[in-house]
Parts: structure tokens; sequence; C-alpha cells
């Protein structure tokens, strides 16, 4: 298992009854950058949340590089120092400047002295463009500033992999450019990338690979231009077009009342 | 956009006028009752026995360096003690553990249930009984302490409590994610976050305990130890007049007001930071 980023084997979930994640696997290699798409509820982010176990696997293992974290003896918190995690609303920690979000964890987790916690924040601020905020509290910047902030945080912690979950959904439509541009760059790097997003267009420029999620199964996984290009299954087709094509509606894919009132919206 | 609305022409005025007209008939009346009092009131009367300022100088200087000194002193003891004992409860009380939970669930429920005299009571003469022996550390002041700050504790608790779960889930989901630990994560990542929300309900404790100080009598207190409200009381009984009780309420207030600007100036200071 140790020449795989992350291996997913036989892994379900269930919160309750509802069971969400339906044995899966698939294997992620090292400097691969891997795209989830599917409609919402699919349990894409479940997926990811499982990986470093923010959600705890109702059966199945998992490992990332050579640990296996569902092996219930392992360091949970040394393993999560090696996969960086992106949330969709950032999740900086508002009561502290932007140079302090970079460098706690680097000092009290990784047990960097100051200055070279200092160092290595700076460094990554520069690379995700924000090196003149270092003073600012989150609150002062934009949703795009504050998602580069908190990729540069991870970052910091020089992680093998991370993990995106729908990194710019939160955020007005002329600022996600700044951030893909950022994660294209970490892209080209060679970083490890498992991104959960909506951003077709990204997905397909980056992408080494698309995995197709519905209903807990993981229904195509494929290069880009065959899962978004050219899809087989009609779940992946039917969830593209509506993707691709937000003002049409399907009359199948609605009950006759939301219909009317999506028209009625439509047309007031 | 009030004057081309077509309000109903009442008066041929638009509400803003009429908003105006309303709020000043509110400040007459005020004025007119506050007149009617002033003039009604037997100031020669009420400031014979009330406003003594004889009386009042002969308080000074122990009103500041006894009665205000020991009050404050009091309360910031039972304050602190209460708040690190309502921290460890309140995070008791968000504990999966079960046994946790019950015992700080009972422990807010009995010493919120207790009037403060009760509790003073059972810590002064209660313990030593059931303990022959034991000495408080710090003797009175640690009696004073306990005394005060066990019921501090439970209502802090929930304070804190409230504070910890109004912080965003995503907070401890970030910090986890950098391999932070559950504690680490608590003490450098949601405890600061909490206390900036709940900078303005502990305010609300610290005032109350700043009046229930004046309970430490029942502790049996030498004229040295004497807080506000004892200083003033004895000086009620020795002078036979009110006075004693007027200083002493704007002794109160000398602390408290200042307690609430200072409040203001820390939540203004933290409001770019949350
Ligand atoms: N913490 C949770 N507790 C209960 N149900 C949850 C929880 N998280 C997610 N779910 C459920 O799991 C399903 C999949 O959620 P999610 O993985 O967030 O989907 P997606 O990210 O694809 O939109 C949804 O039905 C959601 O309601
Ligand atoms: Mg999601």
């Amino acid at each position: 298992m140790a020449t795989h980023a992350i291996a997913i084997r036989n892994l379900s979930k269930a919160f309750g009854d509802n069971v969400v994640l339906r044995d899966i696997s698939m294997d992620i290699e090292p400097g691969q950058v891997v795209c989830v798409i599917g409609p919402s509820g699919s349990g894409k982010s479940t997926l990811l949340r499982c990986v470093n176990l923010l959600e705890q696997p109702t059966s199945g293992r998992i490992w990332v590089g050579a640990d296996e974290m569902t092996d219930p003896d392992v360091d949970i918190d040394k393993v999560r120092r090696r996969i960086g995690m992106v949330f969709q609303s950032f999740n900086l920690f508002p009561h502290l400047k932007v140079l302090d979000n970079l460098t706690i964890a680097q000092t009290k987790v990784l047990g960097r002295s100051m200055d070279e916690a200092k160092k290595v924040a700076r460094h990554n601020l520069e690379r995700v463009g924000m090196a003149d905020r270092e003073g600012a509290f989150p609150s002062q910047l934009s949703g795009g500033q504050q998602q580069r902030i908190a990729i540069a945080r991870s970052l910091s912690m020089d992680p093998e992999l991370m993990l995106f979950d729908e990194p710019t959904s939160a955020l007005d439509p002329e600022l996600v450019g700044e951030v893909l541009a950022v994660m294209k760059g970490l892209a080209a790097e060679g970083m490890t990338m498992m991104i959960v997003t909506h951003e077709m267009g990204f997905a397909r420029e980056v992408a080494d690979r698309v995995v197709f999620m519905d209903g807990g199964y993981v229904v195509e996984d494929g290069h880009p231009s065959r899962v978004i290009g050219d899809p087989q299954n009609p779940r992946t087709k039917s969830f593209l077009h509506r993707v691709l094509n937000p003002m049409v509606i399907e009359p199948e894919d609605m009950h006759p009342d939301g219909l009317r009132d999506a028209i009625s919206d439509l047309a007031p | 956009m009030t004057t081309t609305t077509a309000e109903p022409a009442r008066a041929g005025m638009s509400r803003r006028q009429r908003a105006r007209l309303t709020r000043g008939a509110q400040y007459a009346v005020g004025l007119l009752v506050i007149l009617f009092l002033a003039v009604k009131t037997d100031w020669k009367s009420f400031s014979d026995s009330f406003l003594r300022l004889d009386i009042a100088a002969s308080m000074w200087p122990r009103l500041l360096t006894e009665a205000i000194r020991n009050t404050l002193v009091y309360t910031l003891l039972a304050f602190a003690f209460g708040l690190a004992l309502g921290l460890l409860l309140a995070m008791m009380k968000l504990s999966s553990i079960g046994p946790y939970r019950w015992f700080a669930n009972g422990y807010i429920e009995l010493f919120r249930g207790l009037p403060s005299l009760v509790v003073l009571f059972m810590v002064a003469y209660g313990i030593p009984n059931a303990f022959p022996g034991f000495k408080f550390p710090g003797d009175f002041f640690g009696m004073v302490t306990v005394g005060l700050g066990l019921t501090a504790a439970a209502y802090m608790a929930e304070t804190i409590r409230a504070g910890i779960q109004a912080v965003p889930k995503g907070q401890m989901e970030a910090a986890r994610s950098l391999g932070m630990s559950r504690g680490r994560t608590m003490f450098s990542i949601v405890i600061p976050q909490a206390f900036r929300i709940v900078i303005p309900p502990l305010t609300n404790e610290l005032i109350l305990l700043v009046k229930d100080s004046s309970l430490v009598y029942v502790l049996g207190v030498s004229v040295a130890q004497y807080e506000l409200t004892k200083f003033g009381s004895t000086f009620l009984n020795t002078k036979a007049s009110p006075t004693p009780l007027i200083v002493v309420a704007l002794a109160y207030l000398a602390i408290t007001l200042p307690l609430s600007s200072l409040v203001r100036a820390l939540e203004k200071r933290f409001a770019q930071a949350r």
C-alpha cells in the first residue's frame, strides 16, 4: 500500500439509517490531481472528510501513504499534519491575524521556532499572492483572499497531499479565478490533490482524473476528457447537462409544483 | 421618500414630521415630570438626613482604603476562582464522557438553586465542621474565594458553555485538520473565541459578584475586613443618619460603571478580530 498517496478500500459510511457512501474503493497516486464531481448530497464531502477522518467510516479501510487512518491505534494528529484541508467556508481563525493563522500550528504542532514558522508563513503567503496582508484580520479580507490564506495555512505545514471541499463555492463569481489560479499553480508543482468542485472548466484543464459520484456510489472515474467530455453513464450525462446549462429545466427533473414555481420565477 | 409617498394628508405632515412631533411631546412630558418632582421634593428635609456632607466626610479615607478595596479584593478573588471552575465545568458539560456531564449538570443545578448566603455559610462553618482540622489556604481570603466562587462558577459555567457552542464547528475541524489535538484546539482556538462572545454576560456575573461580596459579613469579619455594605451599615448605626447609605450606593456605582465601560472598550477592540 505504501506506493499510493491515498488508498480507499470498501469504504461505507452511514449517518444513522442514511447510507451516504457505498462500498467505495479507489487509489490516488502521488502527484495526481483528482476532481470529485456530482450532485448535491451525493457524498462528495463525506468521502473527502473520511480521508482525514473528520468523519469516522462505518466500514472499510483508508491508507494515507503508509499509515492506515482506520487503524484504531493510529496517531491521528500526526498523520493529519501531512494532509492539508481547505474548506468551502475558509475556516480561518478569526481571532488571529493572518500571519498568526499560519504560524500557530507550525509552532504548536510541528514544534518549529517562531522565527522559522514566520519564514515559512511568509514564503507561503507569497506563493498565494498575499504577502502584503500578513497583519490583517481575516474579517478585513475578501472571500477570495481568505481562501488563499487558508490554502497558505495548509501549505505551511508542508503537506504531502491536499484535500479541497468546494473551495470556490462560497465566493462571489469574480473572486473564483484567483483561488483557482493558486490551485492550478499547486498542481503544476506536483502537489497531490483531491478536489470536490463544480468548476468543470478547471476540472477539464487541471485534473488528471475526474470521479463522478451519485447516491453514494462512484459512477464514473477516468480522464476528464472522457468523464466530462464524453460521459457514458446516463446519470453523469444528466448531471453535466444541468451543471453546464443551468437555465434549461428538464420537465422530468421537476415536481409539477416545483416546475410551475421555476417557470414563474423565470417570467414574473 | 417620506415627502413623495401618498400618506393620508393628515394635517399635511409627512411621516418624518409626525415622528419628530411625537418625540418632542415625549420629551416635554418627561421634563414636566422631573420638574414636578423637583418642585414637590422637600429638599431641606431630604438633604438634612440623606446628604450630610460632614458624615460623608467622616467616612473618608477608610471608605477607599478599606471598604472599596476589600469589596474589590473579595470580588476579584471570587471571580477568578469562579471563572476557572466555571471553565472546567463547562468543558465537563460538553464532554463525551457521561459521568463528567452528570457531575457538571448536578453541580450547576445545585449551586444555581441555593442562595449565595447559604453556600457562604456552609463553606465557612459546614466544611470546618465536617472536616475537623481543615484550614482553607489563605484562611479568611480562601473562605471568601471559595464561598462566593462556588456559586459564581455555576452561573459562569453555563455562560461559557454557551460561548463555546457558539464557536462554529468549522473552527474545530480546521484546527484538527492541521494536526492539533483536541485539547490544544480547545485552548488555542475555541476558548479564545468563546471568551470574546461571553464578555458581556461575564461582566454581568462580575457585577453581580460585586454586590454579592456584601454577604461576606456572615464569615464574621474584623473591622479591617469590612467591605462596602458592612462598612456603611456600621456608620448607619453610629451616626443615626441614612447618609452612609447614599455614600455606599455611590461607591458601588463608582465600581460598576467603569466596569461597564471597560467591557464596551474590550468589545470594540475585539470587534475586528472575530
Ligand atoms: N454530520 C452529518 N450528519 C448527518 N447526515 C449528514 C452529515 N453530513 C452529511 N450528511 C448527509 O450525507 C449526505 C451526503 O452529504 P455530503 O457528503 O455533504 O454530500 P455532498 O458534499 O456531495 O453534497 C447528505 O444526505 C447529508 O444530509
Ligand atoms: Mg459538500
